[in-house]
């Protein structure tokens, strides 16, 4: 089976946010980066689906140098190859992304491709959908259960959506996006890590892949967090008074209930 | 040229679902300050259901109303709005960034080739009447003002805070019937089965009002507490990461970053010490309420009630008072 697994890097989440100087985009000074964990997700399912039906697992991500990092951990836990998709940020918008992607696997006929279900630095949640819709293959979001026939011709996932579980079945190829409670990613070995350094990385240079950088997302600003009027702490000689009075002000100040 | 403001509005069991009423009425205001007239695409669901939309500002009302998209398929939904959205040449489609919303919209998006801002809280015409969105980023730590090229711009708005406006029965609107004409191709997915949630549980992301609890709850057997709350006020029961990674809570409970975003008209955080991680799953919320024993808990920058107590000692008190208050 042929198994692709996009990953992104992101800051890790206890990251300070800083604004930089344009005040349009995020200082990148002083940032630990991380494989996005939902990302992580896709990873081990397809190290799952090797393991069960043998094949290949090859993980892609798109950034600059330092995305590399990332991919090396993805090998180290068990993928096969990466492809290295240079560019200068990991920023760009959606289709282009989904395109470059596209363009970059245009050697591998994967039949089934992982996709993180949205990245936690830009919270967009576009790029798996979009990059399904560019290869003109079906997709299924948000899946925490995927099981594929024995004889690899079809596939079933289970996506939680409000108040119930949609079960769907389909032929391959399909782009699945991963959520929590897929699989428990493993850790990379000592050995995984050491081995990780031999596998193949290969360098894309975006230039040759032919896809116009489009700028479909324009950030005009970024900005802090709009301020809630300062809360009160809720007086009280006992935690009963406390309480009582508590409920009052939800009842008669904010008339929430 | 690309002239109006058009919504995409989402069925259940061919019922609208209410954040078809949220975007119907975002479409409508943007279009009465821009000038211009609303339309809405429904997939899925008749046109006596597709009509109840006329009182929420809908002009006219495209409908693909076939039991092969009676539920949710990403593939027919996209190609079919792909084609209505062509056709109509809207300057803008507005979209819920529900669970279905959102991957329908990207999808759609990349078909179309135009810029999507997604889960955004805010909407603004700018000089040139095109339409920026304010949408957080980084877990909602900043939030981003953002203009997508192209026609249409497209947006998906997070459930439950873009407001409804009063309907006006006396509306009506032009409805449409399309067929849904796609190739077989289009139909390599199907559904097979759907797991109805049983349980009764309030669904997080569209509840009016959360009761939620973490570390301070000190173990799963003390949750009944905060249920007992939940139950009074019609509420859904949340919980924090550390509850969920310690086995406590089920993760579809947690809120938070890599949980659910919620907006409930009330959420009250109860031993929640309010990290960042979990205020991006909740900043949302219309009136916030913390109770916590640690008086330097992060949570009470945010709240706009806060008791400093015992949970076990408060929310007892708080259920019964609550329950005095419903009474009335």
């Amino acid at each position: 089976m042929e198994i692709v697994a996009c990953i992104k890097q992101v800051p890790d989440t206890e990251t300070q946010i800083k604004v930089a100087g344009d005040g349009k985009s995020i200082d990148s000074g002083d940032i630990k980066w991380i494989m996005n964990p939902y990302c992580e997700f896709g990873v081990e399912e397809s190290l799952r689906f090797k393991e069960k039906f043998g094949g290949t697992v090859t993980v892609v991500s798109l950034g600059p140098a330092r995305v590399v990092e990332s991919l090396r951990t993805a090998l180290a836990m068990g993928a096969d190859k990466a492809i290295h998709i240079e560019t200068a940020t990991t920023e760009l918008d959606a289709l282009t992304t989904a395109q470059l992607i596209a363009a970059a696997l245009k050697d591998v006929s994967p039949n089934v491709i992982f996709c993180g279900q949205r990245a936690v630095d830009n919270d967009q949640a576009q790029v798996g959908a979009a990059l399904a819709e560019v290869l003109d293959i079906p997709h299924v979001a948000l899946v925490n259960k995927a099981v594929v026939s024995e004889d690899q011709s079809t596939i079933r996932v289970e996506r939680p959506v409000e108040g119930q579980t949609m079960v769907y079945e389909s032929t391959l190829p399909i782009l699945l996006t991963t959520q929590k409670g897929l699989n428990e990613p493993r850790y990379a070995s000592l050995p995984g890590i050491m081995k990780a350094k031999k596998k193949p990385m290969d360098k894309k240079d975006p230039a040759a892949l032919g896809v116009e950088m489009g700028s479909r997302l324009e950030v005009l600003a970024i900005t802090p967090p709009p301020q809630r009027a300062a809360g009160k702490i809720v007086p009280g000689e006992t935690v009963e008074e406390m309480a009582v009075e508590l409920v009052r002000l939800i009842h008669e100040e904010a008339k929430v209930v | 040229m690309a002239e109006g403001i058009w919504f995409v509005a989402e069925q259940r069991d061919g019922e609208l679902r209410k954040v078809s009423y949220e975007v119907a009425s975002t479409a409508r205001r943007l279009a009465d300050e821009a000038g211009t007239s609303v339309a809405g695409i429904l997939v899925g669901a008749s046109q006596d259901v597709a009509a109840k939309l006329a009182a929420y500002g809908a002009d006219k009302l495209f409908v693909v109303d076939d039991e092969k998209v009676r539920d949710y398929l990403p593939v027919p939904y996209t190609q079919i709005i792909a084609k209505i959205v062509k056709e109509g040449a809207p300057a803008a489609l507005i979209m819920s960034a529900s669970t279905q919303g959102k991957d329908l919209a990207s999808r759609l998006a990349a078909r179309l080739g135009v810029g999507l801002a997604m889960d955004l809280v805010a909407l603004s015409l700018n000089d040139d009447k095109k339409i920026v969105a304010k949408r957080p980023i980084y877990a909602g730590k900043v939030f981003a003002d953002v203009l997508p090229a192209g026609d249409p711009q497209m947006f998906t708005t997070r459930p439950n805070v873009m407001s409804v406006i009063e309907p006006d029965e006396s509306k009506k609107a032009e409805v449409v019937s399309v067929a849904l004409d796609l190739d077989e191709k289009a139909f390599a997915t199907k559904v097979a089965e759907i797991l109805k949630d049983t349980s009764g549980k309030i669904e997080l992301t569209e509840a009016d009002i959360i009761v939620s609890g973490g570390r301070g709850m000190k173990g799963p057997e003390n949750y009944h507490i905060i249920e007992e709350l939940a139950a009074v006020l019609g509420a859904a029961v949340g919980a924090s990461r550390s509850a969920v990674d310690a086995g406590w809570r089920p993760h579809t409970d947690q809120v938070g970053q890599t949980g659910k975003v919620v907006s409930p008209n009330m959420y009250i955080a109860c031993g929640i010490s309010g990290a960042i991680q979990h205020l991006a799953g909740m900043s949302s919320s219309k009136v916030i309420v913390a109770v916590n024993k640690d008086a330097e808990a992060p949570i009470f920058q945010k709240a706009d009630y806060g008791i400093v107590a015992d949970l076990f000692e408060a929310v007892p008190v708080m259920t019964r008072e609550f329950k005095k208050v419903m009474a009335e």
